[in-house]
């Protein structure tokens, strides 16, 4: 049966888990209870919630102003204005000035479709990769994103976690989702192409794995969630038991995966490396699923370009 | 502090600001002599925070959101034991200095970094919030600038901290009328202050910002001020203390040179000589 649950869900649930006997957890939202799943927060744990309006640059500032006060800050808002309009006050007040800040950003990528650029959130990982002492997740399921989530409130350092807006197939399962921070998952090895993925992207490069194994190519998938700090042993480990690498993200093709791992690769163990991610353009009108199936993020279009990859190698 | 004392000691540390300008090779010297008075006032009569109390959970909150005027703020940490005089004198803004030109707390004494205008007021309703949160009674500081206030998140943050009822929260605007293009009217009005911070749900105090007496009462009626947060409208004079750089916005960054400089530290020498011979 298809999973329900989307990642928003998990963090909600993680955080309401949590805050059961950790009264310095504080979760802000900027008018984004309902679409970052975060209602049931808010009613169950009021004094430990703060609605900020919207006002992205505030609820940011303020987080970090919670959080040096010696509270675990995770600031809610979509990702489309949380990492653009309100770069700046993450760059200053979370990273430089070193708070406990998690900044969730919901609806992240093409979540929202049809709504157009001004929602979409293509950006986000170039744009906070960039800022020095700030670390950059995009979780691949519900439980993963759990995992990830308890792991964040045990640490103190400022970090960006990206979510989708829908549910999306579950890559693990409750009992069997292997999680270290900071290393990425390998989900499967293999000898021709090491397809390495983040966030949503990774559930349809598992398949894509799957139909290129049926066809005689032997994939390797890298979940690799930890976009920053970019988990360099892995990489090089998939790309040099691979002839090539494929990277996969909902994201534009500058600054992302693609960009990190590219780098990587062409420092220590040069592979040719293709970056499959959404244009340098306004993207298509559709839903996330239309518009990943247009530009060939899907399983399908994945096993193609690993395919194309491969035979041009 | 006798405000006497302050008086005096406010002469000592305009001397101790324009000397780390001039050691450093230039600073924010106009918003520096602007914004010292409270500065001073604050730390040595309001501010709860010492040396050993730099990571108490009760200690008063303060965050230089005009970060560029952080060689007055050097002076005061320097003259509350927090830092070190000479020290600064020799680093500041060399190469590998941890005296930056602006606040950044890996220095003890300065809770956040800042430069970025628009940044302290938010941060400091977070703070306010978490004593609010946590039925503590530490009180939250901040001064901005006057050009600072064009800035959106400052009324982002004045909106919020009403909402939340934010008394122990206290804004102080650094009313010096000049920026760095020259008068605030001109560049883009500020006049109407009262009525705008007052729109916004604050208690509003508006003093002669220079005298430390007026500055120090202020201080303790915002302490006493319920439901509301405080906003001091500190009207100040730039360059606040000699004539030579008084009210010109050409000296809100300069190194003055050494005929401006032995002028500037006699004019000062002249007011703390009037001062102690009453």
């Amino acid at each position: 049966m298809a999973n329900k649950i989307p990642n928003r869900q998990a963090i909600c649930d993680t955080l309401l888990k949590a805050a059961a006997t950790d009264k310095d957890i504080v979760v802000l939202c900027s008018d984004s209870r309902g679409s970052a799943s975060l209602t049931k927060f808010a009613d169950t744990y009021p004094e430990q919630f703060v609605e900020m309006g919207i006002a992205e640059q505030d609820l940011v500032s303020v987080a970090a102003g919670l959080a040096s006060c010696g509270k675990k800050a995770f600031a809610a808002s979509p990702a489309c204005f949380l990492t653009t309009r309100s770069y700046e006050q993450a760059k200053i007040d979370c990273a430089y000035s070193n708070t406990n800040v998690t900044l969730i950003g919901i609806s992240g990528g093409v979540s929202y479709g049809a709504l157009g650029m001004s929602h979409h959130s293509a950006q986000d990982i170039a744009a906070m990769s960039a800022i020095p002492n700030m670390r950059v997740y995009l979780p691949s399921d519900r439980f993963q994103t759990a995992k990830l989530v308890e792991a964040l409130l045990r640490d103190t350092k400022p970090a960006y976690l990206r979510v989708g807006r829908n549910p999306v197939e579950d890559v693990y399962t409750e009992d069997a989702c292997p999680f270290e921070m900071d290393k990425a998952t390998v989900l499967a090895e293999g000898s021709d192409v090491a397809i390495i993925a983040c966030g949503e992207m990774v559930r349809p490069a598992l398949a894509a794995a799957a139909l290129l194994n049926a066809q005689g190519i032997s994939a390797g998938v890298l979940d690799m969630y930890c976009v920053k700090p970019l988990d360099r042993e892995a990489v090089l480990k998939a790309a040099r038991g691979a002839k090539v690498v494929l990277t996969v993200e909902e994201h534009a093709p500058f600054g992302g995966l693609g960009s990190m791992v590219a780098q990587v690769v062409g420092e220590e163990c040069p592979r040719k490396v293709k970056n499959l991610s959404l244009p340098d353009a306004p993207v298509i009108t559709g839903t996330s699923k239309e518009v990943f199936a247009y530009y060939g993020l899907d399983a399908a279009g994945i096993a193609k370009s690993a395919a194309q990859l491969l035979a041009n190698c | 502090m006798e405000l006497h004392e302050l008086e005096l000691k406010s002469w000592d540390l305009r001397r101790d600001i324009v000397e780390i300008i001039m050691a450093g090779g230039g600073g924010h010297i106009g918003g520096d002599m602007s914004v010292l008075n409270t500065l001073l006032v604050l730390y040595k009569n309001h501010l709860n925070i010492t040396l050993y109390t730099t990571a108490d959970p009760n200690r008063d909150r303060f965050v230089l959101s005009k970060g560029h005027a952080v060689e007055a703020l050097y002076a005061v940490l320097a003259d509350c034991g927090f830092l070190d005089l000479v020290d600064i004198k020799e680093r500041f803004s060399k190469f590998g200095s941890p005296y930056i030109g602006h606040p950044n707390n890996k220095l003890p004494g300065i809770e956040m970094n800042s430069g970025s205008l628009g940044h302290g007021l938010p941060v400091c309703v977070g703070m306010a919030l978490a004593a609010k949160r946590d039925g503590r009674s530490y009180r939250v500081y901040t001064v901005m600038g006057d050009g600072e206030l064009a800035e959106g998140s400052v009324w982002e943050a004045a909106m919020a901290a009403s909402n939340y009822q934010l008394d122990n929260l206290c804004a102080v605007v650094d009313r010096n009328r000049l920026q760095i293009s020259g008068s605030t009217e001109e560049v883009m009005k500020q006049d109407s202050q009262e009525q705008r911070w007052a729109a916004f749900g604050w208690n509003v105090i508006s003093v002669d910002g220079d005298s430390i007496e007026a500055l120090d009462a202020a201080f303790t009626a915002a302490k006493h001020h319920p439901a509301q947060p405080t906003v001091i409208l500190a009207n100040t004079t730039k360059g606040y203390g000699s004539p030579l750089m008084e009210n010109k916005a050409s000296w809100h960054h300069h190194l003055p040179n050494q005929e401006e400089y032995r002028q500037i530290i006699a004019d000062f020498a002249a007011r703390k000589e009037a001062l102690l011979n009453g």
